[in-house]
């Protein structure tokens, strides 16, 4: 087979950030990179995906029980920590938008706007927490034994404390793991931000490396579009 | 020398006929296209080895109806082999509603089995030949599995929920049980057997408490008896209004109220156990119920064998404690009460079962029906 | 002899040999920091060694206190210890990742003419992750050990072992990570890496097995990462899952534990798959038997894969309807791995076949990957799955086709492309004989337990004095294990002998076909001079042409020898074509 002299020495084109040794060209690299982080955010759906099919099949089994359980949990508070993540989605893409038009002032701003949506999510969880908490909500050897604590409309509810534990040891677990993932987020976020803010080539000149944050930081959006509906707007069983 | 070498386990059950053919027609199959592959492959390598001076012109590298060929033949083969372990497996899971049921207990690390009448036994199952069994199986701790390879069976017990698995033993023996899923430190320990026993055998196995009680002698068997029927209500060491004392009635004459006369011996005994108004003695009326239909002949000679020595002892016959230390777990299961009555406990818990004990199909009636034919 | 000999230091220096991947660097830090595939590639190559080693120790102590119904030299508290720690070592540490490690990273780059991987930092943390998933797991069997097996069962798992349960979940979580990484980086390569002119179809059916095998673990491991870490919870937090005293499900524990394990036996053995159809190709020197069908059916297995778990828990309490289904689509999956062993045996009708140690191990492993496939189907089926399960038929099964399959089949694949790794050539006399020493002992190690499994003598058990009779085939099995231990450790010997005594490897030493043969052995950093164009279908062999079988032959013999030396001392410069 023959072989056909191909040099690529693009590392001084002006359109684009680095080319790594690797790739040919700079569209194959940013394509590389783009199916890289779909493919990662696969691996995260069969991740959450676990956790989902378990929270279904106990929910489909301890109806009632996991419907006292969830009354503790406040609607208003998940519901304000939606729009929030929502809106950090919007701002997400604007950042994304503006860094196709390097516009870097507006990505900055944009970027900082998401981090700080994150910010007011994560001290929203805390609240939510720290009330699980202080009712002895958390799952382990000191859950509450006390009925009383899902007192609802003055009515203390008939629940099988067991089965309780088992919903909040999901309900931890599950938006637990999702807040790992909004503090590995801004972690990034807070990276790519520095980035554009010293002009680093690799985000100013290609708004791949952007539009791969932006990918993850949706998929964090997607999973609490999930998790709120399931977890915290149950209807009451028969 | 060769059996050292067993090749197949023992098939005691109604499923090992159906399930030793399809295992076999497996077999046989793999050892077709195993034979099939590997003579080919040698042939094959051996004829085109390189150098070999053969035709290699026009080599083919498809052909959709060869690839066709040997996709849907194996295909159809394993959907025919699907179908006939599906529905042998089926059958495993369908016990007939008539199945005489035990219950098993799994724990860490042995078996506790327990009959529908009462009767428990540890790391042993006896059961009866010809007689659907079905065990509902629950652990205690973590999951084991009850596994008996003579009768190709074999089900999880799992903490928290029931299971069930039936049989019907089709030869009698005795056969090996193990736990089949790993359960900690002595799970290779965690075995015994299992008891297939003619259903004669086995029906007194269990009228007697199965291999609950410590073994007896006869007139201990009988003395506990005695007790258990509440003979001593009645028949007291003196005589009363009610019965004749029995002591010392062993071979002694006695006089009966229509004016006849006999000595007391093993026949007399018995009948009078069974009909006692047969032969009333003189003076009584027909007081005392007939127990025929109630005892076995079993029974009945342990009664006997204790009427023996009735009275010739200052206390009954208790089973000394070294008969109790070779079954350590029964103190445990009798909650510290005297385990000569545990067994009294035992039958005087009306049974659920279905299946009536054989107590009711006694052997006796045939045998006083042939006394009053004049058979001898 | 003069008495002014030279000292060898003293000697003039030799002209330099070209760089390669190997001598372009010496420094730790240079092996240690390396962005190249085919570095990280040998990283994996001594650290899989490494705990392929260990989990062998374990497998030996194991036959040696079989050999007793009653034991030999262990307690059972420690007998559980060492059957866990080889199966977790062996499945987890070494099965999952060998060939896709150390084949699959050197040679994907290669076979699609790319320069590297799509992400090479990402493979190096592949390999950290590795590193310390594999030695925290170490460190939990060494300091107490863990008993459960390595299916972790509940409640036993996380109710009642008070072994180093956690600590090794933890060290096989982060493995698990390393398994996903190198699989993203294997389908993005696959996808956009591939040379001008090298189309689907003309990838080598290595690169086949490897994407769909890639495709597997980023699918599967994700839910046994998260099953496994519900377990830890369950342990340290008490958390209610798979406990039933608390409400939990033991039997959610099996179904979400098995929808990776089983796809993760597919992960093993795909990339044997792959190796398999590359040696048969080159040593029958002739294009695969039915190309499209053998590509394909990677992708039907690792498809079908994912519905069969549920064949692991007929006996579980799941509904019989459920076993049902799971039984048929076990029967299903069974087809496509047919299909590739007759293509197989089919490519070699009118071959032109060298029977070299690569080809040596592609025979045995199509003997017996057949039989470990075949008694697959027993444990399939229902109805003879229910006295089979939880006994030595299962062990006998998975090890026909774990160690008769993938690590025959690895062998085989080390041996084809080591010239190509290392630059050089190894004996191949030896190699041969310690081929029929592991095909001969892996077979006396195992058959015997089949035949013990039907008996009813159970897994996992340390005593078996509940059944002595079958005391005769554990120590067949024993016996063999001895024979076959042999032959796993010869290769160190004779294979590093070569590094030092081997001649060195001219570019194709075996005549193959593959863009891996079109470059230096062994390759420079960057692979490829200049990046090739591929105009040749894959497999491009004529095996009636006399002189590509001579050039071979004289490769092997006198490598590096350009042309070829007729018997009369001739030179005969031909091309292929």
């Amino acid at each position: 087979m023959a072989a056909i002299t191909h040099t690529s020495d693009h590392s001084h084109d002006d359109h684009h950030g680095p080319l790594h040794h690797q790739f040919e060209s700079i569209e194959q690299q940013n394509e590389s990179y783009i199916v890289g982080m779909w493919t990662f955010l696969v691996t995260e759906v069969m991740f959450f995906g676990a956790l989902f099919l378990t929270y279904t099949l106990y929910r489909a089994m301890y109806q009632h029980d996991f419907f006292v359980a969830h009354e503790h949990l406040s609607i208003p508070m998940g519901a304000f920590n939606t729009i929030v993540l929502l809106i950090s989605s919007f701002t997400m893409v604007l950042a994304v938008h503006f860094a196709q038009l390097k516009r870097a002032r507006a990505v900055i701003a944009n970027l900082w706007l998401t981090i700080a949506l994150a910010g007011v999510f994560l001290v929203v969880k805390y609240f939510e927490y720290t009330s699980k908490f202080a009712d002895n909500l958390y799952p382990g050897p000191s859950f509450t034994a006390n009925k009383a604590v899902f007192e609802h409309n003055g009515h203390v509810p008939e629940i099988d404390l067991n089965h309780a534990q088992i919903f909040y040891g999901l309900y931890f677990g599950m938006t637990g793991l999702h807040a790992v993932h909004i503090i590995v987020g801004i972690l990034v976020l807070a990276a790519l931000a520095r980035m554009w803010m010293k002009g680093n080539r690799l985000v100013t000149e290609d708004f791949v490396p952007t539009e791969l944050v932006g990918l993850y930081w949706h998929f964090v959006d997607l999973v609490w579009i999930f998790l709120f509906p399931l977890m915290y707007l149950m209807p009451k069983p028969h | 020398m060769w059996s050292n070498f067993p090749l197949a386990p023992p098939s005691a059950s109604n499923f090992a006929p159906e399930y030793d053919f399809i295992f076999y027609t497996l077999l046989a199959l793999t050892i077709l296209f195993t034979l099939i592959v590997g003579i080919a492959v040698t042939v094959f390598t051996i004829r085109y080895r390189r150098g070999t001076k053969v035709d290699r012109s026009r080599p083919i590298y498809e052909d959709l109806r060869l690839e066709l060929t040997w996709t849907i033949i194996p295909l159809i083969l394993g959907l025919i082999m699907f179908f006939f372990g599906a529905r042998l497996f089926i059958h495993m899971k369908t016990p007939p509603p008539d199945a005489q049921e035990i219950f098993v207990i799994g724990k860490q690390w042995m078996w506790h089995a327990q009959h529908a009448n009462g009767v428990r036994e540890n790391n042993t199952l006896h059961v009866p030949v010809g007689r659907p069994v079905k065990l509902t199986m629950i652990s205690q701790d973590v999951i084991h599995a009850f596994y008996i390879p003579a009768f190709r069976v074999q089900y999880h017990v799992v903490p928290g929920r029931y299971t069930q698995m039936w049989f019907t033993a089709t030869k009698a023996g005795v056969y090996h049980l193990f736990c089949g899923m790993y359960c900690g430190t002595q799970h290779s320990e965690m075995g015994g057997k299992v008891v297939a026993m003619d259903p004669k055998d086995w029906a007194n196995w269990i009228a007697n408490g199965g291999n609950t009680v410590p073994p007896m002698t006869m007139e201990q068997a009988g003395h506990r008896l005695y007790n258990r029927l509440s003979c001593n209500n009645c028949h007291g060491a003196e005589s009363n209004l009610r019965a004749p004392s029995l002591y010392g009635i062993y071979n002694s004459k006695r006089s009966f109220a229509n004016g006849g006369a006999a000595i007391a011996d093993d026949t007399y005994i018995r009948e009078s156990i069974l009909r006692p108004h047969n032969r009333l003695t003189q003076g009584y009326g027909p007081t005392m119920p007939a127990y025929e239909g109630q005892l076995s002949e079993e029974d009945v000679l342990n009664l006997i064998a204790y009427i023996r020595n009735i009275g010739g002892m200052a206390n009954p016959a208790t089973p000394s404690p070294t008969n109790m230390q070779n079954v350590p777990v029964q103190s445990a299961r009798t909650n510290g009460q005297n385990p000569l009555s545990y067994g009294a406990m035992q039958f005087d818990n009306p049974s659920s079962d279905p299946t009536p004990t054989n107590r009711t199909t006694n052997p006796s009636v045939g045998a006083i029906a042939a006394e009053d034919r004049g058979d001898r | 002899m003069s008495a002014t000999a030279l000292h060898p230091s003293e000697l003039p220096e030799q002209p330099s040999e070209p760089k390669n991947y190997l001598n372009v660097a010496h420094t730790i830090k240079s092996w240690l920091l390396t962005g190249d595939h085919k570095r990280i590639a040998i990283l994996y190559l001594f650290s899989t060694g490494f705990f392929f080693f260990l989990g062998g120790l374990a497998a030996a102590v194991i036959r040696y206190e079989l050999t007793s119904p009653a034991g030999v030299v262990l307690e059972s508290e420690t007998y559980n210890r060492v059957f866990s720690a080889h199966g977790i070592i062996m499945v987890f540490l070494f099965l999952v990742v060998v060939i896709p490690a150390t084949l699959g990273n050197f040679l994907i780059p290669l076979m699609v003419g790319a320069r590297d991987l799509a992400f090479p930092r990402l493979n190096l943390l592949s390999w950290y992750l590795y590193m310390a998933g594999g030695t925290i797991v170490l460190a939990g069997m060494i300091w107490g050990g863990i008993d459960t097996g390595w299916t972790f069962y509940t409640p036993y798992s996380s109710m009642y072992s008070n072994t180093n349960v956690s600590l090794v979940i933890v060290g096989i979580f982060l493995g698990g990570f390393s398994s996903i990484t190198t699989g993203i980086n294997f389908i993005v390569t696959v996808h956009k890496m591939r040379a001008p002119g090298m189309t689907w179809f003309r990838l080598p059916l290595f690169v086949w097995s490897m994407y769909a095998t890639s495709v597997v673990i980023i699918l599967g491991t994700p839910v046994i990462a998260i099953t496994l870490l519900l377990v830890v919870f369950e342990r340290t937090f008490k958390l209610p899952i798979f406990s039933p005293e608390l409400g939990g499900d033991p039997v959610l524990f099996q179904h979400l534990f098995w929808f990776y394990s089983h796809p993760a036996v597919y992960i093993m053995i795909l990339p044997a798959f792959g190796v398999q159809s590359e040696l048969i190709a080159n040593f029958a020197r002739k294009r695969i038997f039915g190309y499209h069908f053998v590509a394909f059916s990677s992708i039907a297995i690792a498809g079908l894969g994912f519905l069969v778990w549920g064949h692991h828990m007929f006996i579980s309490s799941q509904s019989m309807y459920q076993g049902v289904v799971f039984s048929l689509i076990s029967f299903l999956v069974a087809v496509p791995s047919a299909v590739k062993v007759f293509n197989w045996t089919a490519t070699l009708y009118k071959g032109n076949i060298r029977l070299q140690s690569p080809m040596l191990y592609a025979l045995s492993f199509i003997g017996l990957f057949t039989v470990g496939g075949l008694t697959g189907l027993f444990l399939g089926s229902m109805g003879t799955d229910v006295h089979l399960t939880n006994t030595y038929f299962i062990v006998a099964h998975f090890h026909y086709v774990m160690v008769g399959g993938t690590v025959t089949a690895f062998l085989g694949g080390l041996h084809y492309w080591w010239p190509k790794m290392t630059g050089r050539i190894y004996n191949d006399g030896w190699a041969k004989i310690n081929a029929l020493i592991v095909f001969m002992g892996f077979n006396l190690t195992f058959f015997p337990q089949f035949i013990a499994g039907f008996l009813g003598m159970p897994r996992r058990y340390h005593y078996y004095y509940l059944m002595p009779e079958v005391q005769a085939y554990h120590i067949m099995s024993s016996a063999g294990a001895s024979f076959l231990a042999l032959g796993l450790i010869l290769p160190v010997f004779y294979l590093g002998a070569s590094l030092k005594n081997g001649a060195k490897a001219s570019a194709n030493p075996w005549g193959a076909h593959g863009l891996e043969w079109e470059t230096t052995s062994p390759p420079p950093t960057f692979n490829f001079v200049e990046t090739p164009v591929v105009t040749d279908e894959v497999y491009d062999f004529d095996p009636v042409s006399e002189y590509e079988q001579e050039r071979a032959t004289q490769e092997m013999v006198h490598p590096g020898t350009p042309g070829l030396l007729t018997k009369d001392g001739e030179l005969k410069t031909g091309d292929r074509e």
